[in-house]
């Protein structure tokens, strides 16, 4: 365009086939974070309307669990807890699991549950599951009081049991989960939005994960040459110190959770290029 | 005054069919080309959008082409074309819910884009959560929908049931909440997409008056895609006309809308001597029918309120006959009952003579049909006998017309039911 007058003008969008791929809108999510909120509150307010209970139900399906794992894990197939009781072990586990699966498994439906939203109107996508991982968390720390009800029940009965100084690094914990299962769910979703063969992974995957992560069972009972399998899943090492922050068995492993953090990291990384791969022509394959 | 929208070149993709088995084969092609560094194999093949023909499994199409336009800012544009002209593809690019294949758009401002009303309503939430569900995802920040709350529940009329979950709203007042959630809306841009054809009569009125508003004063640029012609004829000085992924013209209304229904692929005239289908004793019978108007260039479909010309080109049977006393007919039918006769006799005073063959014009000022397709019901009696009487079935096209100059033709559901008349209206 040799003789057009050069117009210092300053576009706000510009619009094109590719865009970079690493790219995590940071500002836009910021400038939309109304609406993320509005989607937590939208899941929180929604999930049991026209339910006599209401939030009620997200302390008896961990109770339920707690009492099913007891009878069967504990009573019938006896295993282990570490001389731990068993109601603090299971639902010890039960609690940081809920807070993962429930995670992956909504994110893991982002593209698929708001195709309807995502064809008529913009705003940055991945504010849906980042909203998933909030509301999740609200779930979860529902679920903590039910758990710590019952922490502080038996440390007044048993002066054995008393947390350490870990505990105060449990946020972090908390954390670490919800990145995995952030970046999890993301990969997921982007991988099922052309094919939805996955769906079908994920849905009976998050059962079988839970049996390769020390939930219902320690560390400790685990037979040496399984060990390796179960210590590759970054899951276990938060697991583990979790437990060994309230309960004082398991091991906090520096080790382990560095090395879920940079599995989480690793994943975090595909995932969002995934994701903003999808993004871009999602509407156009689904 | 600076552009708001530049559109540079931009042309999208399409692949047609559905995700099989199949389609993971062409992703493994399409990527063992890209590796070897090699152009799509799939896109070579492409055509340009044609809905006539059924779309092979995996085949793909230029929903839209080589599409250039800029828009200055405070413009109001309406877009107009047929269904699957790529109206919609464009706005989609624009309010980026998907990216353009090629090209590039450039875009200044806030941009808010009205694709449907009531995105993201969520039936168990009350009134009052989803407008500010609403408002946030159409971009509004919390604080300004605080703001203006009070006006938009004013506006929508659904105050007493704020409160209340969506589900229990009628399908009316849904819409009337989202749209007034829109109508306050502060975008240096807005892109609207059909959302007028929804709501009873009244509300239809305060929607336009509110877009009309909108469009005027504010130097807010609008992009708005309808079928409704006579809404377009109303709040745009300019216009784009698309056919078949491709920018046609751009320029002002009246022409666009001009161009739009002189669409000269399809035939405007209908050649009908070849129906059984008629009575009569078929000495004189008609031929062909085309629509005109008024220099008399052929068009495909009239639109309300202009000056509309039916040609009836008739043939005798036996040249060097002629045909006295004759009576000629047009009844405008609309599913079997009629709407408006015209009639030879009611317009000739004298006895009307027909030679052989010619051809005989009814001209209607001031075409009074809504938007629709109606039958005709032809009649031509001579010499004392019915000669020929054929009804076609929708074989009158009419779109909307600016009529009443007010951007609305018919109350809601009343579409092809209505003959328009002008009139007044006087309150005291």
């Amino acid at each position: 365009m040799g003789n057009k007058p050069t117009i210092n003008q300053s576009w706000d969008t510009i619009l094109v086939s590719k865009t970079p791929l690493l790219n995590f809108p940071v500002r836009e999510v910021w400038r939309y974070r109304d609406l993320l909120m509005m989607f937590v509150k939208r899941d929180v307010v929604t999930l049991y309307k026209q339910t006599i209970l209401g939030p009620v139900w997200f302390f008896i399906q961990p109770i339920l669990t707690t009492i099913v794992y007891i009878v069967i894990f504990g009573g019938i197939a006896g295993i282990s807890t570490d001389g731990v009781p068993r109601v603090l072990f299971y639902s010890a586990g039960i609690v940081l699991w809920n807070y993962f699966s429930e995670v992956f498994s909504t994110t893991s439906r982002t593209f698929k549950e708001s195709a309807g939203l995502f064809g008529k109107v913009y705003f940055p996508r991945i504010i849906v599951p980042v909203s998933k991982v909030l509301s999740g968390l609200l779930k979860f720390f529902v679920q903590m009081l039910f758990f710590l009800c019952v922490f502080f029940f038996f440390s007044f009965k048993d002066s054995t049991i008393t947390p350490n100084s870990y505990i105060w690094l449990v946020p972090l914990l908390v954390l670490l989960m919800a990145g995995l299962s952030l970046a999890l769910g993301i990969i997921f979703t982007s991988l099922t939005s052309k094919y939805r063969d996955l769906t079908f992974l994920i849905q009976f995957g998050v059962q079988l994960l839970m049996y390769a992560t020390p939930v219902i069972y320690p560390m400790s009972a685990i037979p040496e040459k399984y060990r390796i399998y179960i210590e590759l899943n970054p899951i276990t090492p938060i697991v583990e110190a979790f437990r060994h922050a309230f309960l004082g068995t398991g091991e906090w492993s520096w080790i382990g959770l560095g090395y879920s953090l940079i599995v989480s990291l690793v994943l975090g990384f595909i995932g969002v290029v995934l994701f903003n791969r999808v993004e871009r022509t999602f509407m156009d394959t689904v | 005054m600076g552009k708001a929208i530049e559109v540079e070149s931009v042309s999208k993709l399409y692949r047609l069919g559905t995700v099989g088995t199949g389609t993971l084969m062409h992703d493994l092609n399409r990527w063992w080309a890209g590796v070897r560094g090699l152009d799509d194999p799939y896109v070579k093949i492409a055509s340009v959008n044609n809905r006539k023909e059924n779309a092979k499994n995996g085949e793909v199409v230029w929903a839209l082409q080589d599409i250039n336009f800029s828009i200055d800012q405070g413009e109001v544009i309406g877009i107009v074309g047929k269904n699957g002209a790529g109206k919609s593809t464009l706005l989609k690019i624009l309010s980026r819910i998907t990216a353009p294949t090629l090209g590039e758009v450039r875009i200044r401002g806030r941009i808010s884009s009205l694709l449907e009303v009531g995105t993201g309503f969520h039936p168990e939430m009350t009134g009052r959560e989803n407008v500010y569900m609403n408002g946030t995802i159409l971009g509004m920040r919390r604080v300004e929908i605080d703001r203006k709350f009070k006006e938009i529940v004013e506006f929508s009329g659904v105050a007493k049931y704020i409160d209340t979950p969506v589900k229990r709203y009628s399908s009316g007042m849904m819409v009337r909440l989202g749209f007034a959630v829109a109508a306050f809306l502060e975008p240096e841009i807005l892109i609207v997409d059909e959302v007028l054809a929804v709501g009873d009569a009244e509300f239809q009125k305060k929607a336009m008056g509110k877009m009309q508003s909108v469009s005027e004063g504010s130097g807010r640029t609008v992009l708005f895609v309808s079928h409704n012609l006579a809404a377009i004829e109303n709040l745009c000085p300019r216009s784009i006309l698309m056919s078949n992924g491709r920018i046609t013209r751009f320029g002002k209304t009246q022409e666009i809308l001009e161009e739009y229904l002189n669409d000269s692929t399809s035939a405007s005239t209908i050649g009908i001597a070849d129906l059984e289908d008629r009575r009569g004793v078929g000495g004189l019978r008609f031929v062909e029918i085309s629509f005109l108007d008024e220099s008399g260039k052929s068009l495909k479909s009239f639109r309300s309120g202009m000056t509309a010309v039916i040609r009836l080109h008739y043939k005798a049977n036996d040249p060097n006959t002629t045909f006295t006393n004759c009576r000629i007919s047009i009844a405008i039918k609309k599913d079997l009952n009629p709407l408006i006769v015209f009639s030879s006799e009611l317009a000739v005073k004298s006895n009307i003579k027909l030679k052989d063959q010619g051809h005989i014009d009814f001209t209607v000022f001031e075409l009074p049909l809504s938007e629709g397709q109606y039958d005709l019901n032809l009649f031509i009696e001579g010499s004392g006998e019915i000669q020929d009487w054929l009804t076609l079935g929708r074989h009158l096209d009419v779109v909307n017309g600016d009529f009443y100059g007010t951007g609305v033709n018919y109350p809601i559901g009343w579409q092809g039911k209505t003959v328009l008349v002008r009139h007044k209206l006087e309150i005291s």
